[in-house]
């Protein structure tokens, strides 16, 4: 793990709190119903159910990778995991603490998890020089302008920047491979324990998701991360991610190790989704599309299994039933009535007597 | 046989009052009829100004285009606007990312289509309906009776992504061009968008070409790729040979660096630097500054094209020139 110099004291990652078997993120029942409003009262027509009930584990020093189509839920996720959103329900635990009312404070919450967005324009203060930019943050946390720019810079290097020369430029004079670059820096600068990265290659060029690809695995590394990677790109999810969690509509359908969901998935919806994957053989094309139509409108989802409407194994229990996430082998869940023992489909296993 | 498309030396500039840009510098290549030719490339590399200019929609003011562009025997560079209104829609048509860039929101997608068909055919008004339903059909929309009187934003992405097909279509062009029509859509709806085109070109027996910067989808779509650098088709082969054996350096790095299920576990391979400045065209070979195999003979002059089997070519002087060269 890479100790910077002249750092201060605030600029030291924080120490593990629980230990290794404690999750260093655990999230309970996280609910975000938007209201939908109409009309010149705005009145309520109804709500968007973004987030629906969804709990999981991010595990000290793990990749977790967080996939799903567009409008799942997945960027909802991840801001009400970094309290930019207030939610409905639920509860966000760090290191065995609860984040907010009595436990951590947000800023020191803030210190320890950091994010990095999709857009890497809009994410960076265009009347800021990059270096004033990665250095922004440790300012508000104390640390001296002279400390907090030699760490900048530090940072620069790290993410494969010269200091010299891109220290000094803006947002504007970058080239989208080099701000993505720049967000990472600005995102490790307080020495966080968890990094999410939101679709953090999705506006790249193939060439330079490859080079961000590589630096995100070797920062993790170099500076202890874990890291929950949300991308609608199995592939990319597939590379970096040591268990994956897949979200439909709202909900999380399967979650378990990578080579696991990939080899085997259990939830049909997670089974179409890969099978929806480009072959990348010519000779192998893909004969039949695995699912026909778009994922329905997370206003009004379907009742008991979301995925019922476009699954091929829908049975009329599937209707009245939400399944809820059920053992289907060595750390793998699915939320699937066909794993649920007893669960009424036929194709259930049967209840141990 | 003449080729559906014949395009040699294209090339496009650019020209503003303070900045010239040289997007596309001189492309070759034919497309037999009934041929999937995908163009991969990066973004800028000029995959959709070459596209734009098989219809010449490139804007007339800025736009230098000089070469040959031929197309179902039109002369695109020097036709007139009046016999490139009928080429557009019935010769050649075309499909973007963005439906909405193609469809108009003020009117329903049935008026949309009845129109695109009279405007090229002189048809009764019933029997525009009736064509405008069976395209829905053919493009595979669900109640495609109820939904010719929907509006645009009425429909869903993957809907609208099928309605803007149907309207491309529905003068039966010789010739589909398509520029990243399945990039902002999710992999469940991607793939059906994909079959679909695969399919209707198979159908309606047309030529197909296909802008995409992602590797997976020309393995699903094409007979043919040609890999795009700073202006230029730089290899072009048949998909299953070029996709396994990249002859040039640049695609043989887009090709490393694309992560696919077997680089679990490995490190991509990355191409240092960054694609040229096209304000100026390079003399040499454009990817020079980046290849580890640069020679001073690089730099020299652009390198032709060199094809070591028939069939393929690319325009790196490391590659064995055997065949007779045909275009590439
Ligand atoms: N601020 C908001 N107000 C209303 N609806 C929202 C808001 N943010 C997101 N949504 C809706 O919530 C759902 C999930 O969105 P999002 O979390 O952005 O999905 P993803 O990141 O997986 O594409 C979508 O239907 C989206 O339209
Ligand atoms: N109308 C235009 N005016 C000026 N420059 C343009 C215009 N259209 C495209 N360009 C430039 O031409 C180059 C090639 O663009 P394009 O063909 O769109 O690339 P891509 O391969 O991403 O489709 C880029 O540098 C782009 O900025
Ligand atoms: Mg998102
Ligand atoms: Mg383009």
């Amino acid at each position: 793990m890479i100790v910077l110099t002249q750092t201060t004291e605030i600029l030291r990652q924080l120490p593990d709190v629980g230990g290794p078997a404690q999750p260093l993120l655990t999230i309970r029942g996280l609910t975000k119903h938007f209201p939908l409003r109409s009309g010149l009262l705005g009145r309520s027509t109804g709500v968007v159910q973004a987030v629906d009930d969804i709990s999981f584990d991010v595990r000290k020093g793990e990749t977790l990778g967080l996939v799903g189509e567009s409008g799942c839920g997945k960027s909802t996720t991840s801001r009400l995991i970094m309290a930019l959103l207030e939610p409905t329900s639920g509860e966000v635990i760090f290191d065995g603490q609860a984040v907010g009312y009595g436990g951590l404070t947000l800023k020191e919450y803030r210190r320890q998890v950091q994010m990095v967005f999709q857009d890497s324009y809009s994410s960076l203060n265009p009347r800021l020089t990059v270096r004033d930019s990665i250095a922004f943050a440790p300012g508000v946390h104390g640390v001296a302008r002279r400390s907090a720019v030699t760490r900048a810079d530090e940072l620069l290097e790290a993410v494969g920047l010269d200091p010299a020369q891109f220290g000094p430029r803006y947002p504007h004079e970058l080239s989208g491979g080099q701000r993505q670059r720049i967000n990472i820096a600005r995102a490790l600068a307080l020495q966080p324990r968890l990094l999410i990265l939101d679709e953090p290659v999705s506006a790249l060029d193939k060439s330079v998701e490859a080079q961000v690809l590589n630096l995100l695995l070797d920062l993790k590394d170099q500076f202890g991360l874990t890291y929950l990677f949300i991308s609608h790109d199995l592939n990319v999810v597939q590379y970096v991610s040591d268990r994956v969690l897949v979200m439909y509509l709202g909900r999380v359908a399967e979650i378990g190790p990578v080579d696991t969901i990939y080899n085997g998935a259990a939830h049909p919806y997670t089974a179409a989704l890969l099978d929806s994957r480009p072959s990348m053989d010519p000779d192998r094309r893909r004969l039949e599309p695995p699912l026909q139509g778009d994922p329905p409108n997370p206003v009004n989802p379907p009742s008991g299994c979301r995925f019922r409407t476009r699954c091929l194994h829908a049975e009329a229990v599937c209707a009245d039933k939400a399944p809820p996430l059920a053992p289907a082998g060595p750390e793998h869940l699915a939320a699937c009535l066909m794993v649920l023992p007893g669960s009424g489909h036929s194709q259930a296993p049967k209840l141990a007597a | 046989m003449e080729p559906l498309v014949h395009v040699r030396d294209l090339k496009v500039r650019f020209v503003s009052r303070d900045s010239t840009v040289h997007a596309v510098n001189g492309v070759d290549f034919d497309l037999a009829p009934r041929e999937t030719l995908c163009i991969l490339g990066e973004s800028g590399s000029g995959k959709s100004v070459t596209l734009r200019s098989l219809m010449r929609l490139n804007p007339p003011r800025l736009t230098k285009m000089t070469g040959t562009v031929r197309v179902g025997g039109h002369d695109l560079v020097t036709t007139s606007e009046r016999s490139l209104a009928d080429i557009r829609g019935s010769v050649v048509s075309m499909i973007f990312q963005e439906p909405m860039t193609a469809l108009d929101p003020v009117f329903t997608i049935g008026m949309q289509i009845r129109e695109t068909i009279r405007r090229h055919e002189t048809i009764s008004r019933e029997d525009a309906e009736r064509r405008a339903l069976e395209l829905l059909e053919l493009v595979q929309i669900p109640s495609a009776k109820r939904r010719l009187a929907a509006y645009p934003h009425e429909l869903s992405g993957g809907l609208r992504q099928r309605a803007m097909i149907a309207i491309a279509l529905s003068c039966r062009p010789k010739l589909l061009l398509a520029d990243e029509p399945t990039t902002a859509l999710d992999a469940t709806v991607q793939i059906q968008i994909l079959l679909l085109l695969r399919k209707l070109q198979q159908d309606m027996g047309m030529g197909v070409i296909f802008v995409t910067h992602d590797l997976g989808v020309a393995a699903e779509i094409a007979d043919r790729v040609a890999v795009m650098y700073a202006g230029r088709f730089i290899e072009e082969g048949p998909v299953s040979a070029l996709m396994r054996d990249p002859l040039h350096p640049y695609a043989q790095g887009l090709l490393g660096a694309t992560v696919h299920g077997g680089v679990r576990g490995k490190r991509l391979t990355t191409i240092p630097g960054a694609p040229p400045n096209l304000a100026q065209v390079p003399t040499g070979c454009a990817f020079a500054p980046r290849c580890a195999y640069v020679e001073p003979a690089c730099l020299a002059a652009v390198p032709a094209a060199r094809s070591p089997i028939p069939g393929r070519a690319a325009r790196c002087i490391r590659v064995p020139d055997h065949a007779v060269s045909t275009a590439a």
